[in-house]
C-alpha cells in the first residue's frame, strides 16, 4: 500500500524525464552548464536553507510557548499562530511591496517566506509536545537538571524528528516558490523554470531544470535522513499519560508573548489590512457574496477532500518508516517528499500530460485535483503522522497480537489512537495549504470551478486588488476551524 | 479508520458526481489568459445574441499555452484567448490552431494577426510614457525612448523589468535597432539609476504619488487607476513617443481556435463575435483598449491607433525572449 502511494507521488519524477529526455543530450547540457544555472540554484538552496533554520527556531520557540507555558492566552495563541499557512505567499509578498515599493531582494523575501512558512514546524512540534510524557522530563528533574537543561536533554530530543521534518517541508516548500520570489525579485531557481516556461514557450528546459532541482532535493532528503539518528521517542515504563504542567514564566510571559504577537501581525495582520485597504481605496470594488460564498464551498470542498485523501494516504508511509529499519521503507518514505520541492505548475504539468493520455474521462475533474493535492502535499501528512507513529510504541502492538487479536483490530483498537493526533495535525497542515493552491487547481480544477484563492489571484492579475481583501480574509477564516479543532483534539485525547 | 476511509471514499464519489454535472455539455470551451473581468461580460453578451453558452478557464498564457501544448491533440480547449501575441505564436508553431475564419482574418490590419492567419489579434495596448506634470512639462517629454538615456533622466525613470509587456518592448527593440544598439540603450537607462517596480500599475501609481517623474508602462494602467480610485485624484499622464519608436509598439491580446476542437462553427461564431462592434466598442470603453475593428471609436480620452504607430514588426516573433532576458541580465536590469 505505502508502494502504490510512493509510486504515485513518483509521477511527476517520469514526466520530468520523458519531456528532459526530448531533446537529447546535448540540449541537456546546453540548459544544465549555463552559468547562471548554479548561480541560481545556489541562491535557491541559500535561501531554503536560511528560511528553514528560521522556521525551525520560531516553530519550536512557538510551539514550547503555547503549549507547555502559561503564555497569556495562550489557547487563542495555539490556534492563530499557525494560520499565516493559509496565506498565499504571492499576496503576502504583494502587501509588503505595495507597503514599501523598495522592499526587494534576499532579506525581504527572507523574511515573507519565514513569516508563512514557520507553522510547517510550529503545528508538527506542538502535537508532539501535546503527547511528550511529562514523567521523562520530571525524572531528569529528579536526577538534578534544571528545567532548561531537562529542556534540552529531554524535551528537544523528544521534538527534533517532528523539527527536523518540518524544517525540511519548509525548505522543500521554498525551493518550489514562485509568488514571493517573483514578486520580491530574488533571483531564484523557480523563476528560472517559470521564465524558460514564459520566455521560450518550450518545455524542455524547465524540464532539464526540474530534473537537476529534484537531484538536489533527493541530496536534501538523504542528509536529513542521517541526522535522525536511531533513538527511541516512546516512553517505555508502565503507567498513564498525564498532562504536563505548565511552566511559570512569570513576568517573562509578557516578554514572550511579543514573539507570536510579532509574528501575527507580520505573516497576518499586514497582508489582510492591506488586502482591507486597498477594498476601502477602491471605488469599483464589487462585493458578490453570493460568489464568494460559493467559492469559499468549493475551496472548502476540495480542501477537505484533499487533507482526507492526503492523510489517509500518509497512514502506511509513515508506518512503515517508523517501524521498518529497511532501506525500501526509507526509499518509499522519502519518495513521497518528492512533489513538494517541484514547482506547483511543474507537479499540474506532470498531471495533464499522464491524465490526458491515460485517464482522459477524469480530466479536469475534481478526483485528479484531489489526486494533485495529494502529490503535492503528502509530505506534510507523512511527517506528521511520522512523528506520531515514533511515540507509538510498537510493543503494544506485539501485546496485543500476542493476546489474539487480529492485525486489523490492533490497527484499529491500538495503533489508530495514537497515530490519531498525528494524523489530524497532518490533515490539518494539509488543509491550510490546500486552501491557498493556485497552480494545479487552475490547471487541473473542473471548468468553472472557483476557489478563494483562484478568486484572490484574478482580482490582483486584473490589477482590481480592493476585490481580493473578501476572499483572502476568507481564506485565513477558514483555517481557523481546523486549527482550532486540531487543538482541542491534543487536549483530549492527552488527559 | 474504517468508517474514516469509507466516508472519505464517499465524499469523493459525491464530489465526482457532482463535477460530472457542471462538465462542459454543448458549449465552448475557453482557455483565457486574459483576466475574468475582462472576459466574462464579453462570454455572457456573446451568450445572449447566439445561445452559445461559453465555459472559461482562466490562467497565464504563457502556462495555458504548455497546458495547451501538454495536452496535445486531446485538448479540452475549443478557444484560446491570449494576453500577448507571443503565448499564440507558440501554440500556432506546435501546430495546434487551425485557421481562423476569413470574415475574421480580413477585418483585422494584418500586422495585427499571425502570418499564415492561424491567430487573430482582438483587441491593441500601446507603450506609453507614464509622466508626472508637477515635474515634467510638457515641453521636456522625449519623442523616443532612446532620449532617456540622457542623464538628466537620472533617478527619475520607472521600470518594471520583470514584466513581460516590459521585456515584449525591448524584444521589439532588438528586432527593429538589433543588438548592439539595445545593449547600449539598456546601459544607458541602468546608469540613469531607474526604480524598479515589480508590475505596470504600480509604476504609474508611483507616477501619480510623485515617487517617480516617469515610467515605462502600457497605456491603459492610467485609466484603470482612474477608475480605481476615481479620475479626480489622477494627476499622471500618458504620453506618446513618436512613429516607429519601439516605445509606441502596439501589441495585442488575439484568439485562435484549437484544431482539435469539435465545435469549429461555434468557436468560428464566437471569434467573430468578438471583432463584432458592440464587442469591440466594450473592449474600448470597458478595458481602454484600442478596438481593432476599422471604425470603432476609442474611449474618451484616449487617441486613436495612428497608422503606422510603433514599430513594423510580427508580433509572433515576440515569442522569443531568450536573447532578450540575457540581455537585461547583462546589464544588471535584471
Amino acid at each position: 500500500m505505502a508502494g502504490a502511494v510512493a509510486a504515485a507521488a513518483l509521477l511527476p519524477v517520469a514526466y520530468l524525464l520523458v519531456r528532459a529526455g526530448g531533446g537529447g543530450w546535448s540540449a541537456i547540457a546546453d540548459t544544465l552548464f549555463l552559468d547562471r544555472t548554479g548561480r541560481l540554484l545556489v541562491r535557491s538552496l541559500s535561501l531554503a536553507a536560511a528560511v528553514s533554520l528560521a522556521s525551525a527556531v520560531i516553530g519550536i520557540a512557538l510551539a514550547w510557548l503555547t503549549v507547555r507555558c502559561d503564555l497569556p492566552g495562550r489557547r487563542m495563541w495555539r490556534v492563530v499562530v499557525a494560520l499565516p499557512l493559509a496565506v498565499p505567499s504571492y499576496v503576502a509578498a504583494f502587501a509588503f511591496v505595495s507597503n514599501v515599493p523598495t522592499l526587494t531582494g534576499f532579506l525581504p523575501t527572507f523574511a515573507v517566506l519565514t513569516l508563512l512558512s514557520y507553522p510547517y514546524v510550529f503545528l508538527p512540534v506542538a502535537a508532539v509536545l501535546e503527547r511528550v510524557d511529562p514523567a521523562l522530563e520530571e525524572a531528569a528533574r529528579s536526577l538534578g537538571d534544571g528545567p532548561a537543561t531537562a529542556f534540552r536533554r529531554v524535551t528537544l530530543r523528544q521534538v527534533r524528528p517532528a523539527a527536523a521534518t518540518g524544517s525540511l517541508l519548509v525548505c522543500l516548500y521554498v525551493l518550489s516558490d514562485f509568488g514571493a520570489v517573483s514578486i520580491l525579485r530574488f533571483d531564484s531557481f523557480t523563476r528560472v523554470i517559470y521564465q524558460s516556461y514564459q520566455s521560450s514557450f518550450d518545455r524542455r528546459p524547465a524540464a532539464i531544470l526540474g530534473c537537476l532541482l529534484l537531484a538536489f532535493t533527493l541530496g536534501i532528503l538523504a542528509a536529513e535522513a542521517r541526522t535522525r539518528g536511531r533513538g527511541r521517542y516512546y516512553a517505555a515504563g508502565r503507567g498513564a499519560q498525564r498532562r504536563p504542567s505548565l511552566i511559570s514564566l512569570g513576568r517573562l510571559r509578557w516578554v514572550a508573548v511579543a514573539l507570536p504577537v510579532a509574528v501575527v501581525v507580520l505573516g497576518l495582520a499586514v497582508p489582510l489590512a492591506t488586502t482591507l485597504r486597498w477594498l476601502a481605496e477602491s471605488v469599483q470594488a464589487s462585493v458578490d457574496l453570493g460568489r464568494i460564498g460559493r467559492a469559499g464551498g468549493a475551496t472548502a470542498l476540495a480542501s477537505v477532500l484533499g487533507a482526507g485523501v492526503t492523510a489517509l494516504a500518509a497512514i502506511p508511509v509513515a508506518l512503515l518508516a517508523a517501524r521498518s529499519r529497511s532501506r525500501l521503507a526509507g526509499v518509499i518514505e522519502r519518495s513521497a517528499f518528492v512533489g513538494h520541492a517541484l514547482p506547483g505548475v511543474v507537479v499540474a504539468l506532470s498531471l495533464v500530460f499522464f491524465t490526458v493520455r491515460f485517464m482522459n474521462p477524469l480530466y479536469q475533474r475534481l478526483p485528479v485535483l484531489i489526486f494533485a493535492y495529494l502529490v503535492l502535499f503528502l509530505p506534510l501528512a507523512v511527517s506528521s503522522v511520522y512523528g506520531s507513529a515514533l511515540q507509538a510504541p510498537p510493543v503494544l502492538d506485539d501485546v496485543a497480537r500476542s493476546l489474539g487479536k487480529r492485525p486489523r483490530e490492533v490497527f484499529r483498537t491500538i495503533t489508530a489512537p495514537l497515530l490519531a493526533p498525528g494524523v489530524a495535525a497532518g490533515a490539518a497542515l494539509v488543509f491550510l495549504t490546500c486552501l491557498k493552491e493556485l497552480p494545479a487547481t487552475l490547471l487541473l480544477g473542473p471548468t468553472g470551478f472557483e476557489t478563494l484563492s483562484t478568486r484572490v489571484w484574478s482580482a490582483t492579475q486584473a490589477g482590481a486588488f480592493g476585490d481580493a481583501a473578501l476572499p483572502a480574509l476568507l481564506l485565513v477564516a477558514a483555517g481557523v476551524l481546523p486549527t482550532w479543532l486540531l487543538t482541542r483534539r491534543g487536549r483530549t485525547t492527552v488527559s | 479508520m474504517k468508517g474514516f476511509t469509507r466516508v472519505a471514499l464517499s465524499l469523493l464519489m459525491l464530489a465526482t458526481a457532482l463535477s460530472a454535472c457542471s462538465g462542459d455539455g454543448d458549449g465552448l470551451t475557453l482557455y483565457s489568459g486574459r483576466a475574468e473581468v475582462q472576459v466574462k461580460p464579453i462570454l455572457e453578451d456573446f451568450r445572449k445574441a447566439t445561445g452559445i453558452k461559453v465555459s472559461a478557464r482562466y490562467g497565464a498564457s504563457a502556462e495555458l499555452a504548455a497546458q495547451i501544448a501538454e495536452e496535445g491533440g486531446g485538448s479540452r480547449a475549443d478557444v484560446f484567448w491570449a494576453q500577448d501575441a507571443g503565448a499564440l505564436g507558440a501554440v500556432d508553431e506546435a501546430g495546434l490552431f487551425g485557421p481562423a475564419p476569413a470574415s475574421v482574418s480580413s477585418v483585422v490590419d494584418q500586422k495585427f494577426r499571425a502570418p499564415d492567419d492561424n491567430w487573430v489579434g482582438v483587441s491593441g495596448r500601446a507603450r506609453v510614457v507614464v509622466y508626472d506634470p508637477r515635474k515634467v512639462p510638457a515641453g521636456e517629454l522625449p519623442d523616443s525612448v532612446f532620449a532617456l538615456t540622457d542623464p538628466k533622466w537620472k533617478g527619475r525613470i520607472g521600470l518594471a523589468p520583470t514584466n513581460g509587456s516590459f521585456q515584449s518592448f525591448v524584444t521589439a527593440m532588438l528586432i527593429t535597432v538589433g543588438e548592439p544598439r539595445t545593449r547600449s540603450w539598456l546601459q544607458g537607462i541602468k546608469a540613469n539609476d531607474p526604480k524598479t517596480y515589480p508590475s505596470n500599475d504600480l509604476i504609474v501609481k508611483a507616477a501619480n504619488g510623485g515617487q517617480v517623474d516617469l515610467g515605462l508602462v502600457n497605456h491603459y494602467y492610467l485609466f484603470q487607476l482612474q477608475s480605481e480610485i476615481g479620475p479626480d485624484k489622477v494627476i499622471a499622464r500618458n504620453h506618446y513617443t513618436a512613429g516607429t519608436d519601439p516605445g509606441a509598439l502596439v501589441n495585442v491580446a488575439g484568439v485562435g481556435i484549437l484544431k482539435s476542437s469539435k465545435h469549429q462553427a461555434d468557436a468560428a461564431r464566437f471569434m467573430e463575435y468578438l471583432l463584432s462592434e458592440p464587442a469591440q466598442r466594450h473592449f474600448a470603453d470597458r478595458n481602454f483598449e484600442y478596438p481593432l475593428r476599422p471604425g470603432v471609436p476609442t474611449a474618451a480620452g484616449l487617441p486613436p491607433l495612428q497608422s503606422g504607430q510603433g514599430p513594423a514588426i510580427n508580433l509572433g516573433d515576440l515569442a522569443d525572449l531568450d536573447q532578450t532576458l540575457e540581455l537585461l541580465r547583462q546589464t544588471g536590469l535584471l
